[in-house]
């Protein structure tokens, strides 16, 4: 009834005409006899997350089908939202499918649609939830309010006995349901669907009542939506609407449920509205290149994407329909017509743009100091911008370092801790894995570090960096200073000193400074045994390191 | 009755104990075969080949040489030399001495230099490809982002996962940018079409949180750089089109496996100009795709939050046998330009891809930490040949 056999996605050209549609044929795989399709769903198209919404989307694409007209009828349910909801969960949409005849497969995907919606547009049910009842099991009008947990009290879904809401919690605490707790645990009021006779539909965004459970016998479908977002909310029903509609007795009617507000106003709910756009049919072209369409032909590729359109004088008239709800602008009809077209006949043609290249002084420079490292027979490194608080800190024997790194909140490891503000840790950890080369070990790395910095927008600043190593049977500390040296010479720079340091990173008596004029741009020396052994080096090394920045 | 002993020598009566002679005369032969030889008598093979078996003798060859002065004769003793040295060029002495036959199936002397590093060399290329074509390269020396510049200006909303804690590294220290650094009369736009819609669109309808727009992360994508760049160009007095690129790192807060790692090069260009379409687009990858010698493109409709319409770009590898995805690509939506200033005809077409992938492929690696980080095999590094990424 959707469209879609069980043969068709086998026929040669699917993958194509998914590659063509917009969506991605990903894996098919054979699950206990049955061939099963993963295909991924671009993120804003919530219409297609079900076989139901897919297969239609694909139909009116091939020209096998028009898109459905829905049918909103006449509210015969209500729903009250008490004002106690505020603060905890504000708002609530419903609708009712009557006379829906539901199978194992559409059962199914109705509970998966659920499931999609709840992860993707819901965000993890923390925006939108969804409940779905069997109508015939409760009685209207139904309430929206909240209560304190331990007023809370029913029989949850799949549990065998009646609890309150704390002692239902204390188990769920325990099981899947336990990210969706936190969403309101901490309001003093929990929110609660129930009917006129008290019985609980459901603790949203949490758990359903027992006592409504839909199965497959189920003639008459209650859908309530809640949410933190109003207008995601209307989206998530339209699309399910939209979808599970086609199994009602009369397809694609859906029954209204009137919504009363806590302040007595009322409106009708789901809106499965369509809005109409003009477009001047020339300007629709122009983005996507076509050249030669007339508006005839622009109205059907439009068509074709379900968006039903018409021609009128040279405007089109563009119907946007409730399972469109990601036509946001212009632009996205655009899209929608280059996709019909075929991005793949679109004609190519150059920009008749002339223009002259500039590049950016510091990497045009670090690129020829890099050439010259290399030319001093050094091997080039790349190494982590990340790294542990201890890399640039306690492991280079100055602990107070840390303060000025740049700080990642919840790093997964201590290996994403905060930015590096030196090259040497990268440095060395490549030597230290590098053991089985031979020796002497020489290696340069020309590279941004970041250090906080309060004069820049986001509180940080990036430098850019030379450094190089040397490891060998003896320390090379005058092959370092040799490359500093060259170094200069090829920055044509005269004017720079080195002065012995007490750095503790160094060697005693082994380190100095740089000074270019006057200021300190780097330092150079032998390192400390103990930064050695931190870094799990055997071997002697000298380094040397300094800011690339004042020679660009 | 008699029984004789082997060698027919001695008899024994059957009956009794006593043992008689049986012949008059023996005769050694062993012996006598033995005094022949030592008399060097001539001696039949058969007996030489038995005794050899006895080990009673052993033979031993003698080989004798009649030798006389040759050519070549001298009375002291000459090395051959193995090379042509600057004393012999000086005394002349290179003229009257022989040469060892060179080892031409040997390999030569290793040469230890120095070398760059092969992604490094790739991204050479890239960038030469972009200056080839006349784009202007993006300052992007600034790792550490706000969500304002990296997500909300692209009119990306503010509850996409995308801006998830478990897709984004946020920082801690220093946490939040103060909110008189966003552009005031921009600010108060980018939140309107956010909530409102505005500029022909519904916008999204949501409430818009300035706390968001001001937490500090690692920048996921070098198009917030793009970003702040056309910002730059929409404030300016007088259009001016505009081709910018830029190749660097970004932070992607995900699962690691062989492929992926947190930091990675990303490259990206964009085409600023009146009325570019994906026409345009199409043109400007194949002429880029074909630096790369990738002739082959097909183009996949594909959704980003800041693109529309947005393509997919794939190219047949020959060697895989099959379509492979290149790069990401797009027109950046109203949505994002207009609140910038830019005047309502111009359109940006934009491109990336990631580094570090064509490399891999290029290089048959299949690992991402044999391409970066400390783990690289130097020798690797030192033999990582030319980069020529239009041959393959």
């Amino acid at each position: 009834s959707s469209g879609i056999n069980a043969e068709w996605p086998l026929r040669p050209g699917f993958e194509d005409l998914c590659f063509d549609f917009g969506v991605e044929l990903d894996d098919i795989v054979e699950e206990e006899g049955i061939t099963k399709f993963k295909i991924d769903i671009p993120a804003n198209r919530y219409d297609l997350l079900c076989v139901e919404g897919l297969s239609q989307g694909l139909n009116v694409f091939l020209g096998k089908t028009t898109l459905p007209r829905y049918t909103v009828l006449r509210a015969r349910e209500r729903l009250h939202v008490d004002g106690s909801v505020e603060g905890v969960r504000p708002y609530v949409v419903a609708a009712v499918l009557r006379d829906i005849t539901l199978t194992e497969d559409s059962y199914n995907s109705f509970i998966l649609l659920q499931d999609k919606l709840h992860q993707n547009i819901g965000r993890e049910r923390s925006l939108v939830s969804i409940g779905t009842h069997d109508l015939d099991t409760i009685q209207g009008p139904f309430k929206y309010h909240a209560l304190p947990p331990p007023e809370i009290k029913f029989q949850p879904l799949n549990q065998d006995t009646v609890m309150t809401a704390p002692q239902m919690f204390d188990i769920f605490r325990k099981n899947y349901l336990k990210p969706y707790l936190q969403i309101i645990e901490s309001s003093p009021v929990y929110p609660l669907i129930t009917d006129v006779n008290g019985t609980v539909l459901s603790l949203p965004p949490v758990i359903n009542g027992n006592h409504s459970k839909i199965s497959l016998s189920t003639r008459n479908i209650f859908i309530e939506v809640t949410a933190k977002d109003r207008k995601k909310a209307g989206i998530v029903l339209d699309t399910i609407c939209g979808a599970f509609s086609e199994y009602c007795t009369t397809p694609h009617t859906i029954e209204a449920v009137e919504i009363v507000q806590a302040d007595g106003s009322t409106f009708s709910s789901p809106k499965m509205g369509s809005r109409i756009e003009e477009y001047d049919s020339a300007e629709l072209c122009l983005k996507s290149g076509i050249k030669t369409a007339t508006p005839e032909q622009l109205a059907d590729l439009l068509t074709k994407m379900c968006l039903r359109a018409s021609v009128a004088g040279e405007k089109l008239k563009v119907e946007i329909g409730p399972t469109r709800h990601d036509i946001l602008h212009q632009c996205d009809v655009e899209e929608d017509i280059a996709i019909a077209y075929g991005y793949n006949n679109i004609p190519q043609v150059l920009p008749d743009l002339y223009t002259i290249a500039v590049e950016q002084d510091v990497n045009k420079l670090s690129d020829s100091v890099r050439e010259e490292l290399a030319r001093c027979g050094f091997t080039e490194v790349l190494t982590f911008s990340l790294c542990s608080r201890d890399d640039v800190s306690v492991n280079l024997r100055i602990p107070e370092a840390v303060g000025g790194a740049v700080q990642i909140s919840n790093p997964k490891t201590f290996e994403f801790q905060v930015v590096r503000t030196t090259l040497l840790p990268g440095m060395l950890k490549t030597a230290s894995c590098n053991r089985n080369m031979p020796l002497p070990l020489k290696l340069f790395e020309v590279s941004d570090i970041v250090v906080k910095d309060t004069l820049t927008e986001t509180g940080t600043k990036n430098y850019r960096y030379v450094c190089a190593l040397f490891a060998g049977k003896t320390s090379g500390f005058e092959v370092v200073h040799g490359l500093l040296d060259r170094v200069m010479l090829m920055l044509d720079v005269k004017d720079y000193h080195i002065q012995q340091t007490s750095d503790p990173m160094f060697f005693p008596g082994r380190g100095a400074d740089i000074i270019l004029g006057t200021k300190k741009i780097g330092h150079l020396g032998i390192l400390h045994p103990e930064v050695l052994e931190k870094f799990d080096v055997t071997l002697p090394c000298s380094v040397l390191e300094f800011n690339l920045d004042p020679f660009v | 009755a008699v029984v004789s002993t082997q060698s027919g020598h001695y008899g024994r009566d059957e009956n009794g104990p006593t043992i008689f002679r049986a012949v008059e005369e023996t005769t050694d032969v062993v012996k006598d075969v033995l005094s022949n030889i030592q008399s060097k008598n001539p001696v039949p093979d058969k007996s030489v080949q038995d005794l050899k078996k006895r080990k009673l003798i052993s033979s031993s060859v003698t080989k004798f040489y009649s030798v006389s002065k040759g050519e070549g004769f001298r009375t002291d003793i000459e090395k051959p030399e193995a090379d042509l040295t600057a004393d012999m060029l000086q005394d002349g002495t290179w003229k009257s001495k022989n040469f060892k036959d060179y080892n031409f199936t040997a390999k030569g002397a290793p040469v230890v230099g120095g070398c760059l590093h092969p992604l490094l060399k790739v991204r050479t290329e890239f960038r030469r490809i972009f200056l080839d074509m006349g784009f202007t390269e993006m300052p992007t020396n600034q790792f550490v982002e706000n969500g304002f510049w990296n997500f909300d200006a692209l009119f990306q909303p503010q509850q996409h996962p995308a801006r998830d804690a478990h897709d984004t590294f946020f920082i801690s220290d220093p946490q939040m940018t103060p909110k008189e650094a966003f552009p005031p009369g921009y600010l108060e736009k980018v939140i309107e079409v956010h909530e409102k819609g505005g500029y022909g669109s519904t916008g999204y309808n949501y409430d818009w949180k300035i706390e968001e727009a001001q937490k500090n992360i690692l920048r996921t994508h070098t198009t917030a750089v793009s970003t702040r760049m056309l910002y730059k160009l929409g404030q300016q007095e007088k259009f001016v089109p505009t081709k910018l690129f830029s190749i660097d790192r970004v932070f992607r807060n995900e699962t690691l496996d062989a492929t992926h790692l947190a930091e990675f090069h990303q490259i990206e260009g964009l085409i600023a100009d009146r009325n570019l379409s994906l026409g345009h687009l199409i043109g400007v990858l194949h002429a880029f795709f074909k630096k790369l010698g990738l002739e082959k493109l097909k183009f996949k409709p594909a959704y980003n939050p800041y693109t529309e319409p947005s393509m997919e770009i794939f190219s047949y590898h020959p060697g895989l046998k099959k379509w492979v995805e290149v790069g990401n690509s797009g027109i950046f939506r109203p949505e994002m330009l207009l609140p910038m200033g830019l005047p309502r005809d111009v359109n940006v077409i934009a491109w990336g891809l990631s580094l570090e992938r064509p490399t891999m492929i290029k290089y048959g690696i299949n690992n991402i930490r044999e391409l970066i980080g400390p783990k690289v095999n130097l020798n690797m590094v030192q033999a990582n040949p030319i980069c020529r990424l239009d041959k393959n």
